[in-house]
């Protein structure tokens, strides 16, 4: 139980870490793609096309949250199988 | 947060994809060869590039005040190599760029590299120094995900730093400023990561310990020290 206790600390501090920086501060919590994307503005002076356009993008912000949810959601199915098997087989009934 | 599709002009996108794509055929035949002969590894390969699969989905805010991703990477690197994660990484990505426009395809040879081949190589040497000086299995899988994590994004910077170097003093200012917005956004994220790995390895250990063996992750007194250790 002791790793578990001290990861649940870590993610404690960093919730009470992000609680108190977005309740005191303005920030957008945009993405650090998109920064990048004002660095690289800046850089050239604004002068940079990009080369290409992505082929699909999500039409909404709510199709992007499905098919972000849906990648973690395939993730977790795969990962909690195969523990469950693997714990299942270890203890015979 | 993967270097977003156009994003690198030539050369740079096709000296990136030059450099990672030996490597992914490398992965792939090593790939071939776990499926061939060791089939019993076949669900911890799954576990790995699920693990991925979720950690590279989760946007968390930062104490920069922007979002990014961890990458997962380290616990692939770790168990099967850094060869198989770039294939591991090179599947999250595709899907990625597929259907988020997050990262991209021509930007995808640059992203290969940063978040399939090194930040798994710096896990993987990590992982393999700190086990060699004895230190203990769980600091070892932490520091090796933590920066392994970290690595990655350091390595973007880098390949942005490249690419657009600053007028008055070249990649190195470029590297600064672009490093400010990726290196330091993943530092706390880092740190989850590898302490997320950590659990993932016990949990591993308790069910199917014999495979840490077989995969040459820990000897079998290396096992025996942590079964000791956590029961």
């Amino acid at each position: 139980m002791k790793l578990e206790i001290i990861v649940a600390v870590i993610i404690l501090v960093f919730t009470a870490q992000f609680l108190y920086m977005s309740s005191t501060t303005d920030s957008e919590y945009g993405g650090a793609d998109g920064e990048a994307e004002g660095v690289i503005e800046e850089l050239t002076g604004g002068t940079y096309e990009p080369i290409a356009d992505p082929i699909w993008e999500p039409p909404s912000g709510e199709i992007e949250s499905l098919l972000f949810s849906l990648q973690a959601a395939i993730g977790a199915l795969v990962i909690g199988y195969f523990f469950g098997y693997y714990k299942g087989k270890k203890q015979p009934m | 947060m993967h270097i977003m599709e156009g994003f690198l002009p030539s050369p740079w996108w096709q000296i990136w994809f030059a450099i990672s794509l030996p490597v992914i055929i490398y992965g792939i035949y090593k790939l071939n060869g776990l499926i061939k002969n060791k089939r019993d590894l076949l669900p911890l390969l799954a576990v790995a590039g699920a693990y991925i699969f979720i950690l590279s989905s989760l946007k968390l805010p930062s104490v920069t005040g922007s979002c990014s991703h961890p990458t997962g990477t380290g616990l692939a690197a770790i168990l099967f190599g850094p060869a198989i994660s770039a294939v591991l990484g090179l599947i999250v990505l595709l899907y990625q760029a597929l259907f988020l426009a997050h990262g991209g395809l021509t930007t995808l040879g640059a992203n290969v590299f940063s978040m399939g081949i090194a930040g798994p190589v710096i896990a993987f040497i990590i992982y393999k120094a700190c086990t060699k000086a004895g230190l203990n299995f769980y600091i070892a899988v932490f520091l090796a995900c933590a920066l392994g994590d970290l690595a990655t994004y350091v390595v973007t910077s880098i390949e942005l730093a490249l690419a657009f170097p600053a007028q008055i003093g070249g990649v190195l200012t470029s590297f600064k400023a672009f490093a400010t917005i990726f290196a330091i956004t993943q530092v706390p994220l880092a740190i989850i990561e590898g302490a997320i790995t950590v659990l993932i390895f016990k949990y591993v250990i308790q069910v199917k310990s014999d495979v840490l063996v077989k995969l040459n992750v820990l000897s079998e007194a290396g096992l025996r020290k942590v079964k000791e250790m956590t029961t």
